[in-house]
């Protein structure tokens, strides 16, 4: 017993990120057509074309090789794997050893690889122009991303996710300004990597402002549904990610009874659709930026990565 | 073992000898390449063996040549078997590769009898013990490198990469006789056993340490000593530039490494801040080079000198530890470092080979000539692509293991107690999280340009794949990096001992936990486990493509892409346009990092109104070490030269008196001296 009830709730956490992803990809458009005074799809229809795309034949372009074909299991493969190591709604799970925060931003990273790769596989103008773009914001989101690894690390002593919550958790985490720098720098490369406004627009098919679409143009069937539900997962892995380290309230620990499990499962499901409704407004109320003035919005979350990292490596207090 | 090894640099010396006797029959490839594969594989064997099982029956060997009276020393401690691992695997690698490619050679008898030397060369200065021996096979090291570069000395180009490859090696040369010089004293012990315990102080150390980075680091690749690197490295046929990039620029590594933690003594902090410094920016500007240029082998050659920053950041962090008394911390980033040489070795040497079937396939280095070579070249083209992602330092891969390694210790370090590592330290980190990412673009570029899309130029569309010996030995490498990714605790196990013997101190072993995990400091909880996570890519994977084929359609159809209604159903015609160019692909980033540092720009030429022509897009970049540091060096020299020139047409009258003052000169110092 003492074996199974954890390896189930791991279980259960790994197939929970996969049902979770659409409904909030799906509450996050509904959201924001509501507040544009559309009526917008209804909040299950993500599922629905899921599932329409499964059903229909994989089109591969012609001078594509087999790289096109095992990129989208590729890319949903690592990308779920990354989300099923963040904790959700417990924390201590059995496989939160696997990978620390380096190795989920890393498991992106190969996601994201052959997701460029893939790109210039289709051997069309905008493939390449996706992936052109995408390298250029991932050289700054990345390193962005890791100074916020450092600043929350250096932090809690640790950058096991696990470790990290708990910590966050206890009372010895209070109120530092380095962890609100690394907060708004999260935010921002959550908007980046997620592909949201104002770096990106996850609707559009203009091909002067596309980046993540210009990418999966050329995909469709089965192949398209892996990647529109990588996409979902990514940003419930952001918005888990986001509350795990910075609202851990209420997660369950290690060998937590049920009621607490079903409480933290509440807490969850809420701070994820908490997470909508901010992104929904902010994504509502803010225009999309110039392409190369991207970088000035990414550069900022590095650089306030790096001062955070800077203050906690010459003061441990602040 | 050094016995062993000592007789497998004589086999490779003698098989140098029946180079340039067989250099001109069709057999003297077979052999030299051949016999370079067994010796090398009895090397490394035996090297394996030590670090492995602790086996050494000799510790230490003195043969009766060299200067009179002191003879050679050699000796084998773990240091040197693992670098000899490395010399060896990659040499036994790039025989094997050469047994297929050297057949192309138009003019063997030109690389033929260097290359065992070269081969010989290497392991000779990893187990030399005095500073004798070790500057004398230094040189022979520099030297059969050098002749292997000018094989196709023809070509203007290759000649000035001779030129400046010689003047650079002759420069750290130098700089390394200086060092060992100040290591040896007054007294003169040119034994490593002898310097090891002498006092000296700090600011001889000082000066050893600046003296060892301008030396080992000439040859390894640190910038601004990079400049003769992306010339030299690429000049020479395929299975050199492997080993020069895979293999040589180690063996500089293990110099810097015996010179500062071995001999040199007790560290100062601020040698670790100074390495530190010198690694992270050589880390960002070689990538960054690497992402602007268009010749696959100067691409990779560049990717050498970001590898060997990386590198150097781990050596760095080390020595700041080392200094501060933080021994298990200092262990674990000696640890990433020497992981990563392993690494670098095998992708590298990897990525190599391919560029050298490109080569021989094609005929061409450009890489806006290439594309579509995924079709044309079907199976080397998937140890490319996990080279290609290893380097890139992506899990389950083993670049992205050491890489991991390189960031627990960083985290380590806000328990520096200085305040300049304290702010340096969180910049490097950065400095090497940039690095990555724009290795991720450029390997995204290099193998996205040259093997995916459509063929940009006939000789691409028409490429073959390469021979079964080239194939073997990139597959084999490759192997190697995907073991090394999922089980990096047992080779953090087998490094163990090397940072035992060089700092007291070792990670906890990692074979006997669960799942193989890696847990390099328990009291960071921080943990990785590689093979668990490809357990899941498999388990998930299958899952995935079984629950789609079960409930979803099965069927694959093909047809031609979208691109904006351009569409022609001549593929000549289309070569070349419609997909991204590799300059193309890399404008965004050049615009974004490159404006300041590198002065890159972008031309747009536009045809007069009326002209229908098409519009053109330049873009240029310059160096600036060239422009700081070398341009003004060689002007100055060329100054110096014109007017000590004046010199040469004198008087006897003139000539005596210059003889007079500069004895009465001496005098004087030698009286004052003493």
């Amino acid at each position: 017993m003492d074996l199974i009830v954890p390896l189930l709730l791991q279980l259960f956490q790994i197939g929970l990120v996969i049902l979770v992803a659409p409904l909030l990809a799906g509450f996050v458009r509904l959201l924001k057509a509501r507040l544009q005074r559309r009526s917008g799809p209804p909040l299950l229809q993500i599922y629905r074309d899921l599932a329409k795309l499964t059903g229909k034949d994989a089109i591969v372009a012609g001078d594509a090789s087999w790289l096109i074909v095992l990129a989208p299991y590729a890319i949903f493969v690592l990308t779920w794997i990354a989300a099923a190591l963040v904790p959700s709604f417990a924390t201590g799970l059995p496989f939160s050893g696997a990978g620390d925060l380096i190795a989920v931003v890393a498991l992106l990273g190969t996601a994201r690889f052959f997701q460029m790769l893939a790109a210039l596989d289709v051997a069309t103008a905008f493939g390449g122009l996706g992936a052109s773009r995408e390298a250029m914001f991932a050289s700054l989101a990345e390193p962005a991303m890791l100074m916020i690894v450092f600043t929350v690390a250096v932090v809690a002593g640790s950058s096991q996710l696990s470790a990290i919550a708990d910590f966050m958790h206890s009372q010895a985490a209070g109120l530092r300004l380095s962890l609100g720098l690394g907060l708004v720098a999260l935010v921002i490369v959550a908007l980046a990597e997620t592909g949201r406004f104002p770096v990106d627009n996850p609707a559009t098919h203009l091909e002067l402002t596309m980046v993540h679409e210009a990418m999966v143009l050329d995909y469709s069937g089965r192949h398209l549904a892996l990647i529109e539900l990588a996409h979902a997962l990514k940003l419930t892995l952001y918005m888990s990610l986001i509350a795990c380290i910075f609202v851990p309230f209420g997660m369950a620990g290690p060998g937590a009874a049920l009621p607490a499990l079903a409480i933290a499962l509440v807490g969850y499901v809420g701070k994820l659709a908490a997470g909508a409704v901010l992104l929904a407004v902010f994504e509502t109320t803010i225009a999309k930026m110039r392409i190369f003035r991207v970088p000035n919005f990414i550069g900022a979350a590095l650089m306030l990565g790096l001062l955070g990292t800077l203050l906690l490596f010459v003061s441990a207090t602040l | 073992m050094t016995p062993i090894i000592l007789v497998c640099a004589m086999a490779f010396l003698l098989l140098g000898a029946l180079g340039a006797v067989l250099g001109r029959r069709p057999s003297g490839h077979v052999v030299v390449y051949g016999g370079s594969l067994a010796v090398a594989g009895v090397a490394l064997l035996a090297s394996l063996t030590q670090l492995c099982f602790g086996i050494a029956p000799v510790p230490r060997v003195l043969l009766p040549i060299g200067l009179p009276g002191l003879g050679m020393h050699f000796t084998m401690d773990d240091l040197a078997s693992l670098f000899l691992i490395i010399t060896n695997l990659g040499a036994a690698a790039a025989s094997l590769f050469a047994l297929g490619y050297g057949r192309h050679e138009h003019e063997p008898w030109r690389i033929l009898p260097f290359y065992p030397v070269f081969l010989a060369a290497m392991n000779l200065v990893v187990i030399a013990a005095d500073a004798y021996g070790f500057l004398l096979c230094w040189e022979l090291m520099s030297v059969a490198s050098w002749g292997l570069v000018m094989a196709h000395h023809t070509d203007a180009a290759i000649r000035r990469a001779g030129t400046i490859y010689l003047l650079m090696a002759s420069a750290g040369t130098l700089a390394l006789l200086l060092c060992f010089g100040l290591l040896a004293g007054a007294h003169g012990h040119y034994a490593f056993a002898a310097m090891r315990n002498a006092h000296r102080s700090s600011w001889i150390g000082a000066l050893v340490i600046i003296l060892a980075l301008i030396g080992a680091g000439s040859k390894a690749g640190l910038v601004p000593m990079h400049v003769w690197l992306p010339h030299a490295h690429p000049a020479a046929p395929s299975h050199v530039s492997a080993l020069m990039s895979g293999v040589m620029t180690k063996v500089a590594i293990y110099a810097f490494i015996r010179i500062v933690f071995d001999l040199v003594g007790p560290a100062a902090w601020w040698w670790g801040l100074v390495v530190l410094l010198v690694g992270g920016m050589t880390a960002v500007l070689g990538v960054l080079y690497a992402l602007m240029e268009d010749d696959i082998k100067t691409i990779l050659a560049y990717s050498t000198i970001e590898n060997v920053g990386l590198i150097f950041v781990g050596l760095g962090l080390a020595l700041a530890f080392k200094a501060d008394g933080m021994m298990i911390a200092a262990a674990l980033a000696l640890t990433a470092a020497l992981f990563h040489a392993l690494n670098h070795m095998l992708f590298k040497s990897t990525l190599f080979f391919g560029a050298g079937a490109i080569q021989h396939a094609t005929g061409t280095r450009d890489l806006a000539q290439l594309g579509g070579l995924i079709h044309r070249m079907k199976i080397s083209t998937v140890p490319m692509l996990i080279a290609a992602m290893a380097i890139a330092a992506l899990p389950p891969l083993n670049g992205f293991a050491s890489e991991w390694l390189l960031l627990q210790a960083i985290l380590l370090s806000p328990a520096l107690p200085q305040f300049g590592l304290k702010l340096a330290v969180p910049a490097i980190g950065a400095l090497v999280a940039l690095s990555t990412a724009f290795a991720s673009a450029c390997f995204v570029r290099f193998y996205g340009i040259a093997y995916l899309g459509r063929a940009r130029s006939p000789e691409a569309a028409t490429a073959h794949e390469t021979d079964r010996f080239s194939r073997g030995a990139m597959i084999g490498l490759a192997g190697l990096c995907l073991a090394a990714g999922v089980l990096p605790g047992l080779v953090i196990d087998v490094l163990a001992p090397v940072t035992h013997a060089l700092l007291g101190a070792r990670l906890p072993a990692q074979a006997g936990l669960a799942w193989l995990a890696v847990v390099p400091v328990a009291s960071s909880q921080s943990s990785y486990d590689p093979l668990l996570i490809a357990v899941f890519i498999a388990i998930s994977g299958g899952l995935t493509a079984l629950t789609l084929y079960r409930f979803g359609s099965r069927v694959t159809r093909r047809a031609p892409a979208w691109a904006c209604g351009y569409q022609e159903r001549d593929p000549a015609a289309l070569r070349g346009t419609g997909q991204y160019s590799p300059s193309g692909f890399a404008q965004p980033i050049r615009r974004v990092f490159a404006t300041l540092m590198f002065r890159a720009h972008d031309d747009v030429v536009l045809p007069p109104p009326g002209d229908i022509g098409p519009a053109r897009l330049t873009h240029h970049w310059t160096d600036p070490v060239w422009a700081a540091l070398y341009t003004p060096l060689v002007s100055t020299i060329g100054l110096i030269a014109e007017r000590m020139n004046r010199l040469q047409f004198l008087s006897i009258r003139k000539y005596l008196g210059f003889v007079f003052v500069a004895l009465v000169v001496l005098l004087m110092w030698t009286a004052l001296w003493t």
